[in-house]
């Protein structure tokens, strides 16, 4: 709505560096969570559950600080940076804590300090009771602090920092409830699987100082025009290489389905809303880069619209309520990187703000369904629960009607437009294949409502579902209202407001050379998406709701080869399993074997061969004195007889 | 004068000295063949000392002579307790000092 007032001008911002005002205080923003986290460490013990209280505070302070260096943003278009302290100066290397902001900063920054807010509210109630109460608050503001240093710093290390900040708390979140092994264990995975995307980003960094002489987020943009196309192909992948892990793209998405086995809030928050879409705006943030390389995009591209689908395939047959939402999300995110590759910068973010309203709505929506059935998941134990939780049930409803793509929520302004993207840019292929995982979207996720809001309850006497407390409802309102009016207000038509506003921080695409795929227009675009959207939902509801057998099934009742094929994940994490954890733990035991035989034979050699020559030299210490002069003597002749002969 | 015959009497001593410390067991005769020894080297320096006229070698005799006389005070003082401790004077008997 503030967006609406903003008025780009379509030209390059004029870089302003300064101390003063309001983006002088900019870098309160990570810090203010920060000292939340410190605090409400320090402070447990003497404060116990009230110490998250902190918490809150600080992540209401952010949120505040926020909104108003985003008005300043708004009203005075320009790219601020704030000069910081410096973090390294060797030689001619120098890198600064500098803040950037700019339009995208903006966004990014009402996301997630807005998001981490209403899921901080959200977790006084979802998370009461539990013997760490304070210190998952802790763990929370420890995270927005590490995605606020992503978010805002202006040199690639210092993002790079945030990067590995936010991976930190991830795992430190998923692994909350630690206890439970498999809890433990998918912690491990998301770190590990995410390590492997971190060294593609490194080399990418190595590459861009290397090429353009400087990490600065500016300076490499200024610069980008002078990478070589064989270069800027490189180094599109090798950045490409740290999204997919980060945004959880084929081939590392493995990771983020197993992360829900951290509380909601943090699948809600992290997983769905703000963390998974760094890789997204990294991507978006080097676009004046990525445009140097049309091939690398479209590497991009054909990454996101496989993991699009191959994802939504997927969700079809999961019945973990987070589950769903989990592949869900991989899907979604695999639209927004398909946005990137096909040069639809400014509509994947637009994608990235709706998700995070609408993933973020569904996940604590489905958290509010597993605190009221005593944290059961299994969707098909539920059923019907429309009557006993209302609240849940209508925010959900506008949760589910936004991915799903229904005018006029905010899912089917931006999925939209980033299909339509496509398709002006002349890639057939990805166009249609992103429409078949739209319908597959609406698919599944009518299937996932259905089946835990209407219908018959298919759960037993001993749960008695309930509205959850209002600490959990006022965030699902908030984030209803926002994925209601979102789009609309955002961005209602393709070169809308938030369009516009975003226009002079992405690269330019006007010399990509782009051709329409076909003669449609938006006018037959537009209706075409909602059909599919109509679709997705008459399927499930002819499968899962109008069949009178679904009333007692505990189970999916339609079977077949794909069907399972869908519900074991296509063997991905078993084939990973064989190649990687197998192929690496024989690599490992090859290393073990030559380290404890080789290298350390040589060392026990060593010591054994001087054992040896010692056992055989003390025999000379005899301790007969007259062999001891014999020896002598004819030591003294051997001398005499060498003088000798070297006189004559 | 022909100090080849000093040098003769000389080398037949040292030689019989270490024979004697080579072959014989007995402590007492080991001691006396290692006496036998540094006197014939005695006899060499004060030839030689003879021969080229200067009183270096005699005083170095003297020397010798009275390092002698201590090393016969801790040598037979040694014997005298090994004696008492093994009951032999067999030097090859005592080999505590060895691997």
């Amino acid at each position: 709505m503030i967006l609406l007032a903003a008025e780009a001008s379509g030209v390059a911002n004029e870089v302003v560096t300064t101390t003063s005002g309001v983006i002088g205080l900019a870098w309160l923003i990570p810090v203010l969570p920060l000292l939340g986290f410190v605090a409400v460490l320090a402070t447990t013990k003497a404060l116990g559950d009230r110490a998250a209280n902190l918490a809150l505070a600080a992540s209401a302070a952010t949120f505040a600080l926020s909104i108003a260096v985003a008005v300043t943003v708004i009203t005075d278009l320009a790219t601020y940076v704030r000069p910081m302290p410096t973090w390294i100066d060797v030689g001619g290397f120098t890198v600064t804590f500098d803040l950037l902001v700019d339009q995208l900063t903006a966004v990014m920054l009402l996301v997630v300090t807005g998001v981490g807010f209403l899921v901080h509210v959200y977790s006084v109630g979802y998370m009461h009771g539990d013997s760490r109460y304070p210190r998952f608050f802790a763990y929370l503001n420890l995270f927005l602090a590490s995605m606020l240093i992503l978010v805002l710093g202006q040199n690639l290390l210092v993002l790079f920092l945030g990067w590995e900040l936010v991976g930190l708390s991830s795992y430190l979140l998923i692994g909350f409830w630690f206890e439970k092994r498999e809890y433990a264990a998918a912690a491990k995975k998301a770190f590990i699987t995410n390590r492997i995307g971190d060294v593609a980003f490194m080399i990418a960094m190595f590459l861009t100082f290397a090429t353009v002489g400087t990490l600065d987020i500016l300076g490499v943009v200024e610069n980008a025009e002078a990478i070589a196309s064989g270069t800027a192909f490189v180094l599109v992948l090798l950045f490409l290489g740290g999204a997919t892990a980060k945004s959880a793209q084929i081939p590392l998405y493995v990771w983020l389905p197993d992360a829900m086995a951290g509380p909601t809030p943090v699948s809600a928050l992290i997983h769905a809303a703000t963390m998974v879409t760094a890789g997204v705006y990294l991507l978006v943030r080097l676009s004046p880069v990525l445009v140097q390389s049309v091939p690398g995009m479209e590497v991009i591209a054909y990454i996101g619209v496989f993991t699009a689908l191959l994802a939504a395939i997927i969700a079809v047959r999961q019945d973990d309520i987070k589950k769903v939402l989990a592949y869900s999300t991989v899907s979604q995110l695999g639209f927004m990187v398909l946005a990137v590759g096909v040069g639809a910068f400014r509509e994947s973010i637009f994608h990235l703000v709706t998700h995070a309203f609408f993933k973020g709505l569904l996940f604590l929506a489905a958290g509010s369904v597993m605190h009221a059935m005593a944290n059961r998941a299994d969707i098909w134990q539920m059923g019907g629960l429309r009557k006993a939780m209302p609240i849940t049930f209508w925010t959900a409803l506008t949760g589910w009607l936004a991915i799903s793509g229904v005018p006029p929520f905010a899912g089917f302004f931006s999925k939209d437009q980033i299909l339509t993207e496509a398709y002006f840019h002349g890639y057939g292929f990805i166009w249609i294949t992103g429409l078949i995982a739209a319908i597959l979207t609406a698919f599944y996720m009518s299937r996932w409502f259905f089946l835990i809001f209407l219908g018959t309850p298919r759960y037993g006497d001993e749960v008695h579902p309930h509205e959850s407390p209002r600490s959990m409802t006022i965030p699902l309102i908030a984030l209803a209202v926002l994925s209601t009016v979102g789009g609309v207000l955002l961005n209602p038509v393709h070169t809308g407001p938030l369009y516009r506003f975003l226009e002079p921080t992405v690269g330019p695409i006007d010399d990509l050379g782009y051709e329409p795929y076909g003669p449609l227009e938006e006018s037959v675009l537009i209706p075409l998406a909602i059909v599919a959207a109509a679709i997705g939902i008459g399927l499930a509801y002819l499968l899962y709701l109008r069949r009178p057998i679904m009333g007692a099934r505990t189970s999916e009742p339609i079977r077949g080869p794909l069907a399972e094929l869908a519900e074991r994940r296509f063997f991905v994490d078993e084939a990973y399993e064989a190649v990687f954890v197998t192929a690496g733990g024989g690599l490992a035991r090859a290393m073990v074997w030559f380290d404890t035989r080789v290298i350390d034979g040589l060392v026990n050699g060593a010591g054994g061969g001087s054992v040896l020559l010692g056992r055989g030299s003390r025999r000379a210490q005899s301790g007969l004195v007259r062999r001891y002069v014999a020896v002598m003597v004819l030591g003294v002749l051997a001398l005499l007889a060498v003088l000798i002969a070297q006189v004559v | 004068m022909a100090i080849g015959y000093y040098l003769v009497v000389s080398a037949l001593l040292f030689s019989i000295g270490l024979v004697g410390v080579l072959l014989r067991r007995n402590a007492i005769v080991l001691f006396m063949c290692i006496e036998l020894m540094l006197n014939s080297v005695n006899l060499t320096l004060a030839a030689a000392a003879r021969l080229w006229g200067g009183p270096d070698g005699q005083v170095f005799v003297f020397f010798v002579i009275v390092v002698a006389a201590a090393e016969v005070v801790v040598g037979l003082a040694l014997i005298v307790n090994l004696y008492f401790r093994r009951g032999t004077l067999d030097v090859d008997v005592p080999q505590l000092l060895r691997w």
